[in-house]
This record gives structure tokens, sequence and C-alpha cells, in this order.
């Protein structure tokens, strides 16, 4: 049992950082970058995507043994169509206006890479409890990504977070960043930080 | 049934410029950092695409329009339409590998990574949700594919000079692809004043 809660914790803990989907494996971008508007719409995309993941992974697993190998791409994109159907369904009853927001990028999360690769690479292969574990690391290091990337442009870009206004009077929000260019600008330099700062913790560890 | 040419007219240029399925609508980006490598592969996937999703468009109008509509299944469009274009785009490697080999290799390696491109399916779904004729869901998915071409054929163009510039080296590679992407949204960014839809 302390052998399996171990494997848990290294599968949840590697999607969060060294394979994060979005800044490492640079997967599942075009949701990241169309509605990370505000840091709201961040996150809602984010959980989204997580309960996509955590619901297809279950399913995929549980059916692995039985799917034939020649057809089981178009089985998968079924397994992950219908999640995607709940989630837009629900958000259209529950919460209209977040929905009204991100559109049709949520039915885009059928073909989000994400989602079919862990299927394809994780669900497939292991059993239902790791692929669990699986599903929420990567949820959470993509809604952490996601939230970030909507946290900056929603300071930068609207001078508010979470729509409460932030230093009102101390600076002029630059409207560029709300726009698509802020949100190409803000992955690629938030990719370069991450990547300066990989490279001076090696150059540390080596020092050493 | 009246085909409204201005109308027509507007959508091309929406979908190529103004609302550019890459660059202003945050499409198909997968392809687009991790393709524009080489120029001749660029063009076989800007190529590709522009097919598939016309077809694709082609497809799914009847089927949402004469299936879903009438016996309100709306709610499964995502479902079928991603079905439809699977099977599609399966059907088309199949018949080009049989009947025409030296396009098959040309184009062949791409048809399957298209099935999951978010453009193919935000296009059809698009089409479904604005309730375009069928003239012009065609034209939508035609202009679409060729706005995804131009944008990926520029960015590597640049990509393939940038490969010789003398950058810090924490910057190169994805990085610098997304910096020089939001110079080239800026840019096309300007088309946005054009107001063609009245």
């Amino acid at each position: 049992m302390k052998n399996n809660l171990a494997c848990f914790k290294s599968c949840f803990n590697r999607g969060i950082c060294a394979e994060n989907p979005t800044f490492r494996l640079m997967l599942g971008l075009c949701p990241t970058l169309a509605v990370t508007v505000t840091l709201e719409n961040g996150l809602a995309m984010g959980l989204a995507a997580t309960f996509v993941l955590i619901g297809s992974n279950i399913i995929i697993s549980l059916i692995r043994n039985f799917v034939p190998s020649e057809v089981r791409i178009p089985c998968y994109i079924l397994v992950i169509a219908t999640f995607v159907t709940i989630v837009k369904l629900v958000l259209q009853a529950y919460f209209p206006l977040l929905y009204a927001k991100l559109g049709l990028f949520v039915d885009i999360m059928v073909v989000n890479c994400i989602i079919l690769g862990r299927a394809e690479a994780f669900a497939s292969k292991n059993q239902v409890f790791l692929s669990i574990a699986d599903a929420f690391g990567m949820g959470i290091g993509f809604t952490l990504a996601t939230g970030a990337i909507g946290a900056i442009r929603e300071i930068i870009g609207s001078g508010k977070l979470l729509g409460i206004p932030l230093g009102a009077g101390y600076f002029t929000p630059a409207l560029i960043m709300i726009l698509p260019p802020g949100a190409f600008l803000t992955i690629g330099l938030i990719m370069a930080f991450l990547n300066k700062m990989q490279a001076l913790s090696c150059a540390r560890q080596k020092a050493n | 049934m009246q085909i409204d040419f201005s109308k027509i007219f507007a959508i091309v240029i929406a979908s190529i410029f103004v609302n550019n399925f890459v660059l202003a609508r945050f499409l198909g980006l997968c392809p687009f950092i991790g393709i524009s490598r080489k120029l001749d592969v660029a063009l076989g996937m800007g190529i590709s695409m522009t097919f598939v999703v016309t077809m694709s468009s082609i497809i799914t109008w009847p089927i949402y329009h004469y299936i879903l509509l009438p016996y309100n299944l709306g709610y499964l469009s995502i479902i079928i339409f991603i079905l439809v274009i699977a099977c599609f785009v399966q059907v088309v490697e199949i018949f080009v590998r049989k009947f025409n080999p030296i396009l098959y290799k040309a184009l062949g390696i791409y048809l399957p990574l298209i099935t999951c491109n978010c453009v193919v399916l935000f296009v059809t779904l698009l089409n479904a949700q604005d309730r375009l004729s069928f003239a012009e869901s065609t034209v939508q998915g035609f202009s679409a594919g060729v706005g995804f071409a131009v944008a990926l054929v520029l960015m590597t163009s640049i990509r393939e000079r940038l490969d010789t510039a003398d950058l810090p080296k924490s910057i190169t590679g994805a990085p610098i692809a997304f910096i020089v992407a939001a110079l080239m949204s800026l840019a096309f960014l300007g088309f946005s004043g054009l107001n063609l839809i009245r």
C-alpha cells in the first residue's frame, strides 16, 4: 500500500512540475491562450479540462483491455467528447455567463492534445488508480498554467485581479495584454524565464 | 437560394486576415509552433489542412441541418462532428495511399495529425452556431484553411532565419517562437480596423 501511495504521489507531481503540460510539453496551447484574458476565465478553463481529464482517464483505463488497438483513437475521442458535452451542458445550465465568455473553446477541448495525449500515453497502459493520479496532476498543472497566464494578463492588461481593481491611479493598464499579442508574449516570456531558472539550478548543482 | 456575395467576401477577408484562425483566435497552435521548421513541410501541412477543413465544412453542413436540427439533437454536434471528421480523414488517407502514392508520400504523414487539430472542429462548430448557409460555410472552411496556411508559412520563413541568429540560450526554441508570434499577431491586429459586415 505504501508503495502504491508513493507511485500515486510521483504520478501526481509529474504533471505539475517536471512535465507541466503547458510549459514543458507544450500541449493544449489553444485554450490556454485563447481564454486566459482574466484569472477567472483561466481557472474555469483549467478546472473544466481537469474534470474531462479525470473522467476520460478513468473510463479509458477501465476499457483499456477490451478496445482493439486499431480503433483505439476513435474510441478515446468518443469518450472524451462525451465528457466534454457533459461539461458544456453543465456550464450552459449553471454558469451561463462563464459559458458565454469561454464559448466554443469548451467544445474544442475534445481535440485538446493534453487529454488525448494522457489517454494514449498513460491511461491506456496503467490501472485506474494511477490514471486518476496522473489526470489530477496534469489537470492541476494545466490549471496553474492557465491561472498564471490569466492573472498576468488581467493585472497588466486591465489593472484588475478577479475583477477587483488594483493600484488605482498608479498605473495605466496596457490594453495590448488582453488582446491576442499579449497572450503570445506572456507565454513566451514565462517559458524563457522557466528555462533560465532551470539553467541556473543546473549550474548550481554542478558547482556543488 | 440566393448567394450574398458581399457577405462571402466579408467572410473570406475576416477569416484570413481580421480574425486569422491562428493569430487572432489561437487555433491550431500545436502545429504552428511544432511544425514551423521547414518551408516545404509547412506548405504541405497548409495544403492538406485547407483541403480537410473545406471538405469537413461541406460534409457536416447537411448533417447538422438535415439530421441534427430537425430532431433536436443539436447538443450531440460535438460528438457527431468529431466522428465525421475522424472518419473522413481516415477515408482520405486510405484513398490517397491507394490511388496516388506520390501525393501520399507528400501529404500522408500530416493527415492523421489534422484530425486532432482544433481548427477543423472549431470551423464546423462555428458554421453550425452561426447558422451559415451552405455556400457560406464552404467558403468559411476554405478561407480558414488558407488563413492557417498563410500564418504557418510566414512563421516558418521567419523561423528559418532565426535558426542562424545568435540568441540567448534560454530563449531559443519555443519562447522566441511565441515572441515572434506575438509580433505577427500585432501586425495582424492592424486588420481589425476593417469593418466589412454591415
